[in-house]
């Protein structure tokens, strides 16, 4: 199964029959705002790869490469519609209006989650993966009974749908299987999203699966489809129209993401040691960036000037981080004990106040030299 | 309350059947309440313990799964963050571990990961333990490896009422709770007071005053442990009966209290003693009361060992003898040597 194209990898836009409608959503605006938040996330990526050589980060998943995989699907959704992502959607999460800062405190390990995923639409990272992927089910699940009971929270269109976010490696996790029954049999308004970046740290794709992951849907009872993930035109085009048919009852919707993880899996690791550099170059010149940077100026909808200004706003970004980063406080541990349960629990109590008498006896002593 | 309706509130019900009126009663309290599990619909769970609850309050109340236990823990967690109280089920103890991922890497951490943004009421109703003759995977107890992970509650009851205010009280509570139900004890035929709730379902309770010796027990071994007591007095030792009730949070002060008070501890569990939960009881009351007690606390549960084949669980598990060579034990100290 061939991608769904739109944007080449020179730059032309081609007619697809059942996807080019979908771009009539997008005007010149829109089309441009798709650029400014790719370039945006890159710079950002970019920065928080040299904080965490700096030692300002306990590690960093660069997204780079995977922009347009990322916007195009999310720029296709609602505010309300909800996400669960997994641990690289940084362009999806300040798209959605997390700031750079709050996106950091899991990697600067200053706290497991520096936003409330109420205020977003945006779960928590998720490091065990594809756990997320039952959490959506559930959240979706809730939909239908809010919807049961005429129960809908007035701020959320009617139409809610879920987002699930996971990676070609995951994608051999028994949760993802478990979430898409759960999907299936009940018809849950989701949609999932692979993006399938050809690498789970060092292992390849092919061992995770002998078929194209958009394939697997079928066997569930639902549609995949495959897109060309590094062109942010077909990924919007495709997830609108997924989002489309989810939003009329139609059930779940798949859609494999062909990309590249043009950087390393994380700052842990070493991509030399198992990719040959020809992949490297390859995929490189199917940049999402530059592909649509390429074809925006020949279709006249962006200028010099916007592209300057485009630079600038993510070389702001850039520094503001070089300057927050390395204040990001750890929050307390008395936070940690706050927050264990919800209730109060005779054995948190205990060690808290242990503590807490604990470390007040060396300040006493410190008092007393 | 008037003593009338108060007095109708009282019934004489098996365990099994009081936590279906304690699910049936939170089923009608607050519509956000839903139970989901397999088989749970229209044959009531394999215990029948959700026997005509799918009839009465829908498929969508009372949600018949697919057969994946991580799904159930999964998804479960998923309507609890958007605000439904959802109470799985998992029809056996052996069949947890699918869903054990699921539970203390994910149930167990949401509210502290969100820094206490996204609560997490998920019930899990676990029937456990043994003597029930069945095949393996069916009669395990592993209460110890969900009580090690913080962010859990974890209680079981030893009688009807119990059973059914502590059902009612974990599904209100806003913290994750698994409920361990003795399954052998499902049949345990007691007085269920709907009108005067139980005592807090995190604490222990002295179930028999003693002077002597305090057995502390939970959950399936209660009963045997009341039979020890009765069957010591008649050998003229006054043993005081402590039911833990309560995993997580342990209410390790009413133990130690009876502990300081008889002297003499033993505490008793279905589950493996090496690594098990005695294990911590003991520990916290050595330190709670070390001064006042005159002989080690000793434990009695099952042997390091997978489950036996139940052909054989009569010697595997804690009976009233059992018990009493404990109790017999302990009393071989004084002041804390062998006499
Ligand atoms: C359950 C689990 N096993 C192992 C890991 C360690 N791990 C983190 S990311 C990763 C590879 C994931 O690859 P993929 O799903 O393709 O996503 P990508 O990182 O390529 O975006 C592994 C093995 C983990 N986080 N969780």
């Amino acid at each position: 199964m061939q991608p769904v194209q739109l944007l080449a990898e020179d730059g032309t836009l081609t007619e697809h029959e059942t996807y080019s409608p979908y771009l009539q959503g997008l005007d010149d605006d829109a089309l441009r705002g798709l650029y400014r938040h790719m370039a945006v996330e890159r710079r950002f990526d970019a920065e928080a790869t040299s904080l965490q050589r700096q030692g300002q980060l306990a590690l960093w998943a660069p997204a780079t490469g995977q922009e347009a995989a990322q916007i195009g699907t999310i720029a296709a959704l609602n505010p309300t519609d909800r996400v669960f992502p997994t641990y690289r959607e940084h362009a999806m999460a300040l798209y959605r209006g997390i700031s750079p800062e709050e996106l950091m405190t899991l990697f600067r390990a200053t706290a497991h989650s520096g936003w409330d995923p109420n205020a977003y639409n945006f779960h928590l990272y998720a490091i065990v993966l594809a756990s997320q992927t039952l959490h959506a089910a559930g959240w979706a699940m809730g939909i239908q009974q809010d919807l049961r009971l005429n129960a809908l929270p007035r701020d959320r269109a009617a139409d809610e749908i879920v987002l699930a976010c996971l990676g070609d490696g995951a994608s051999s996790q028994g949760d993802i299987h478990e979430s898409m029954v759960f999907a299936a049999s009940y018809q849950l308004p989701m949609l999932y999203l692979i993006q399938n970046n050809h690498w789970a740290i060092s292992v390849p794709a092919r061992t995770q699966s002998r078929v194209p992951l958009a394939d697997r849907a079928a066997g569930y009872g639902f549609e995949g489809i495959r897109a060309d993930g590094n062109d942010v035109l077909a990924s919007y085009a495709v997830a609108a129209a997924a989002a489309e048919s989810i939003r009329a009852g139609k059930g779940p919707k798949l859609i494999e993401s062909v990309t590249y993880r043009i950087g390393a899996h994380t700052t842990a690791d070493d991509p030399s040691k198992y990719r040959a550099a020809e992949e490297l170059q390859e995929w490189s010149s199917k940049d999402p960036i530059t592909r649509y940077r390429t074809w925006l100026t020949a279709a006249d909808k962006a200028d010099q000037a916007f592209f300057d200004e485009v630079k600038e706003e993510a070389e702001d970004l850039a520094a503001d981080l070089r300057r927050t980063v390395p204040a990001m406080q750890s929050i307390d541990i008395e936070r940690v004990f706050d927050t264990v349960y919800a209730e109060p629990h005779r054995q948190v109590e205990t060690e808290r106040a242990w503590l807490k008498d604990y470390e007040a006896g060396f300040a006493e002593e410190e008092g007393r030299k | 309350m008037t003593a009338e309706s108060s007095e109708a509130a009282v019934r004489t019900l098996p365990l099994a059947r009081a936590i279906n009126a304690a699910l049936r009663d939170e089923l009608s309290a607050d519509e956000k309440t839903l139970l989901i599990g397999e088989d749970i619909g229209a044959l009531g769970g394999v215990f029948r313990v959700t026997d005509g609850l799918q009839t009465d309050f829908g498929e969508h109340r009372v949600i018949d799964s697919p057969l994946a236990e991580s799904g159930i823990l999964g998804t479960s967690i998923g309507m609890a963050m958007r605000g439904y109280r959802p109470v799985a089920e998992i029809q056996f103890d052996g069949f947890v571990f699918p869903a054990y991922n699921q539970i203390t890497t994910q149930l167990a951490k949401i509210h502290n990961r969100t820094d206490g943004a996204i609560r997490v009421p998920v019930t899990i109703r676990i029937p456990y333990g043994g003597h029930i003759g069945s095949i393996e995977h069916h009669s395990e107890s592993p209460e110890a490896l969900f009580a090690h992970t913080a962010g859990l509650r974890i209680i079981t009851p030893s009688s009807a009422q119990d059973a059914y205010w502590m059902t009612r009280q974990a599904i209100v509570c806003d913290d994750p709770v698994i409920v361990f139900e003795p399954k052998r004890r499902y049949w345990l035929k007691g007085e269920v007071d709907t009108a005067n709730p139980a005592p807090d379902a995190f604490t222990a309770q002295v179930l028999r005053e003693g002077t002597d010796a305090t057995i502390a027990a939970y959950g399936p071994l209660v009963p045997v442990a009341l039979a020890a007591a009765e069957a010591a007095s008649v050998q003229g030792r006054s043993v005081e009966v402590v039911d833990v009730r309560s995993i997580s949070p342990l209410d390790d002060e009413t133990i130690a209290r009876s502990a300081a008070k008889t002297r003499r501890l033993v505490v008793a569990h279905e589950a493996p003693t090496f690594g098990g939960f005695g294990a911590e009881i003991a520990a916290r009351v050595t330190e709670r009361a070390y001064h006042r007690l005159a002989a080690p606390v000793l434990r009695v549960g099952g042997f390091h060992m997978p489950y036996p084949p139940s052909g054989q669980e009569h010697r595997y598990l804690p009976d009233i003898d059992r018990m009493l060579e404990a109790v017999e034990r302990a009393f071989a100290y004084q002041n804390g040597v062998v006499r």
